[in-house]
């Protein structure tokens, strides 16, 4: 009997603490983000899908098309291709593409970059209504940035 | 024949519980056949998600596999990442600075902290409490914002590389871990007396869903499920790897069998995680977080690797058999889950439908990693 | 022409407690959300219109402008009148309400009585739908619901039947009347009647709650077990209608609570007794219903058979007995 009863005060009395607390969190202040209002400042080290840098000096892109991005991908999402000119020494950058359907943000590809010619970028808005617009051509945005 | 004499037909029903439902987080059918509300027979059925990890991982090199580690069991993933470096390591014979072991250790464990705080409430949100579930996800921003600042992404880590990480932590991470460890600390009594000391939970997982320590054994259970059944098991003490000997701490042991108990055993577990990543920060020390002569190619030599690590639902093992290539010849994945649901079907028969529901979330489902 | 005043008065009445169960249906929609959000620390609606005060209407038009999808295989009958038994029985218990003074459709003697009557239509009504339904997960939250029907009832009804015993009518202006001037003349506090009343009023509380089917008592649509049990196979304003009678009811219950233990339209201190206490009163209550449905996790339907059977039933019986021997002694 006295235990029936002394379940019968603790389990209430374990409800009104239960009610205690969320009554305290009611009145203290939000914590979430409203985000399109508001933005949070993003990490440094965020991981976007890559980007081709520029050479300070030059303003060109380093990228020497070795290929090896494209070899450590994952999901064979990366196509290099580069042509021999006349008086520049290695080959010259004619194509970076990105298909950023198939793209994991391992980040394999920008360790395995000899040059540092590729890096993350900071997008992370993409949303889009066709498949084609995730098919980024990096030279094109590199040189649209210049 | 009156009509309350007992038919002789078979009165059972069946349910699809899922592949589309709100309590098996994802997209696991289970099979009841029902009579009335009691579960008469259960059976799971897979592979809704089944993605062939383990023959992709046959296609690739050694280091394309690494983003998929992160995929499988999306909750933990560093320790997915951390059980496929260490037996290639282990393989090609590669040495890992020590500071790139603590990184390992801290991440893994803050990352273990998250997952648990999100089984904490998702699984009181399968019992119909909701706002413990935001409290805890509140709590789970912190470790997301801690390990975005040194993986670069908030869910499906891929940090670790075959003899280190990836990159080196930067000046807030430490003092960051230091504020947030505080604050879990300062947070568990208030989760304690809103969920663990309430009369309707306890009530409600209290001598409901047991699983015994034979069951355990018979099905390979793992992790807390076999701890919350009394069985000693943490891959992290009886098979250390990495720096795991260095840190004491504990392994909570209930043995009540009961989903009481596996919901304190992770409970715990968050606490004696904390211990570690305090301890791992403490004795932090300074050099490479990355091998210097880790080969461009990685061929490890022939022969058959295997290395478990202790991941937030149990032991995951990793074999691989190498030819001497450099791609896998094979990769053979060991989740914890797939052994920890496998004993649902018995351990369910003859339970209400809301109590084997309870006793479903306490296993801690997730789902992807079963199906891989 | 001579038309009646008591039929206008009535039909004013009709119009006024409708759109006042409708009312109340759409903005404690957004009570609800709000209340929720600030618990969990979020901010909840506040998109359309002020704080988000539009909100209920554009999700009543949404509701509204949805198609009805009858599924194949149903009872087209069951399934289409369901949501008005649930709704219907709902407004009719408000005609007996006084709200104030002065401020009622019509003042039964039997005015407790046809409020309790009309409460376990409630029951019938989510039955049907869910029978009608032709749903596994329906049927099984219908057998819940008149599982809980019988575990809530009887703590409730002989918790009113002590009640009456004091008050020694069933008409709630009179049961109002005899409480006012002031708190301790409420029936919460009147232990020199019984000095378990406080006690009685949480068993009424809480049996209100499983009448509702509110939390920590909502097995019957228990998401994370049977989808959304009773409604599960309905749509559009069919559901909205569902939503509508499961407002009105938990207004109607915090209205009989505030009635029977909290004294009505009667001011605390005595001052200014009208219908705004009576408003305050009913509205803190609900406030404390949606304060317990996200505080608590959900108890099986066992659970309550076993708080109903082994505490609620024993402990009003004794109340019972004890408030008779008071009244015959005293």
């Amino acid at each position: 009997m006295i235990d029936y009863l002394r379940e019968i005060i603790s389990g209430t009395w374990s409800l009104f603490v239960g009610l205690g607390i969320t009554i305290r969190y009611f009145f203290q202040p939000v914590v979430t983000v409203q985000y399109p209002y508001q933005t949070l400042p993003m990490t440094p080290c965020f991981r976007g899908h890559i980007e081709l840098t520029k050479d300070e000096e030059t303003g060109e892109t380093k990228c020497i098309v070795c290929g090896m991005c494209q070899k450590a991908c994952p999901s064979n999402c990366i196509t290099v291709n580069g042509e021999k000119r006349e008086g520049v020494k290695g080959k010259v950058l004619t194509e970076y593409t990105l298909d950023f359907t198939k793209c994991s943000l391992c980040g394999l590809c920008v360790e395995s970059c000899p040059t540092a010619a590729i890096t993350f970028s900071k997008d992370y808005n993409l949303a889009g209504v066709r498949k084609e617009a995730y098919i980024f051509d990096l030279k094109k945005r590199l040189e649209a940035k210049n | 024949m009156s009509a309350f004499a007992k038919s002789e037909a078979n009165e059972t029903f069946v349910l699809n519980l899922g592949p589309q439902h709100p309590a098996t987080h994802g997209v696991l059918r289970v099979k009841l056949t029902m009579d009335g509300e009691y579960i008469v027979e259960a059976e799971p059925v897979l592979g809704y998600i089944h993605r062939m990890h383990e023959k992709m991982g046959e296609n690739r090199t050694w280091a394309q596999f690494l983003p998929n580690t992160g995929r499988m069991d999306y909750l933990h993933a560093l320790a997915y990442n951390h059980g496929y470096v260490s037996v290639v390591e282990r393989a090609a014979g590669i040495e890992v600075p020590e500071r790139a072991e603590y990184l390992r250790v801290i991440t893994a464990e803050l990352n273990r902290v998250s997952s648990h705080l999100l089984w904490f409430g998702a699984f009181i949100l399968d019992l119909g409490g909701f706002s413990p579930l935001l409290y805890a996800f509140d709590d789970r921003e912190h470790i997301l914002d801690l390990l975005e600042s040194v993986t670069g992404s908030r869910l499906t880590y891929c940090y670790f590389r075959f003899g280190g990480v990836y990159n080196d932590i930067d000046d807030n991470f430490v003092p960051g871990t230091r504020a947030f460890i505080k604050r879990l600390r300062d947070r568990m009594p208030m989760y304690h007396n809103l969920v663990t000391k309430n009369i309707i939970l306890m009530k409600r997982l209290q001598e409901v869903g047991p699983i015994s320590a034979e069951m355990c054994r018979k099905y390979g259970a793992t992790g807390p499920v076999c701890r919350g059944s009394g069985i000693n098991f943490d891959v992290r003490k009886h098979e250390p790897y990495s720096i795991y000997p260095e840190m004491d701490f504990d392994v909570p042991v209930y043995d009540q069998c009961e989903s009481m108990a596996r919901y304190m055993v992770r409970m715990d577990e968050i606490e004696q995680s904390l211990r570690i990543i305090e301890q791992g920060l403490d004795k932090l020390p300074e050099g490479p977080v990355m091998a210097e002569k880790v080969p461009k190619i990685i061929k490890p030599a022939k022969g058959d690797y295997y290395h478990a690590v202790e991941t937030a639902r149990g032991s995951f093992g990793v074999r691989v058999v190498s030819d001497g290539s450099n791609t896998p010849y094979r990769l053979k994945l060991r989740s914890p889950t797939f052994s920890n649901l496998s004993l649902f079907g018995e351990a369910c028969q003859g339970m209400l439908l809301p109590d084997a529901l309870a006793l479903m979330g306490s296993l801690d489902l997730v789902i992807p990693e079963i199906d891989r | 022409m001579h038309v009646d005043p008591e039929i206008i008065r009535l039909l004013a009445f009709l119009v006024g407690v409708i759109a006042f169960a409708a009312l109340n249906a759409a903005y404690l929609v957004w009570l609800e959300r709000k209340e929720a959000a600030h618990i969990q620390r979020r901010i909840g609606p506040k998109e359309v219109g002020p704080f988000g005060l539009f909100q209920p209407l554009v999700d009543g038009i949404k509701l509204m402008t949805k198609q009805l999808i009858v599924p194949a295989g149903v009872d087209p009958v069951l399934f289409k009148i369901a949501p008005i038994l649930v709704m219907v029985p709902a407004i009719m218990s408000f005609v007996t309400i006084p709200f104030s003074e002065t401020l009622v459709a019509r003042n039964l003697d039997l005015g407790l009585l046809v409020i309790f009557a009309f409460a376990s239509v409630n029951v019938l009504g989510l039955l049907l739908g869910a029978w009608g339904s032709r749903n596994k997960y329906a049927v099984i939250s219908a057998a819940r619901v008149v599982s809980q029907n019988v575990a809530y009832e009887i703590p409730m009804l002989v918790t009113v039947v002590t009640l009456v015993m004091i008050t020694g009518t069933m008409n709630l202006h009179n049961i109002v009347m005899q409480q006012q001037g002031g708190f301790w003349h409420w029936n919460i506090l009147n232990l020199s009647a019984s000095p378990l009343m406080p006690v009685a009023f949480l068993i009424f509380f809480v049996c209100m709650l499983a009448e509702t089917n509110r939390a920590p008592f909502d097995m019957a649509e228990a998401e994370s077990e049977l989808v959304a049990g009773a409604f599960t196979e309905y749509s559009g304003m069919g559901f909205g209608v569902f939503f509508m009678g499961e407002y009105a009811n938990i207004v109607i219950g915090a209205s009989v609570a505030t009635i029977l233990f909290l004294g009505g339209w009667d001011c605390p201190l005595g001052l200014f007794p009208g219908v705004h206490w009576f408003l305050i009163k009913m509205y803190f209550l609900i406030f404390t219903v949606i304060w317990i449905r996200w505080t608590f996790p959900r108890t099986t339907f066992y659970g309550l058979l076993n708080l109903s059977w082994k505490i609620l039933i024993p402990i009003s019986f004794f109340n019972l007995i004890l408030t008779s021997a008071m009244l015959k002694v005293f």
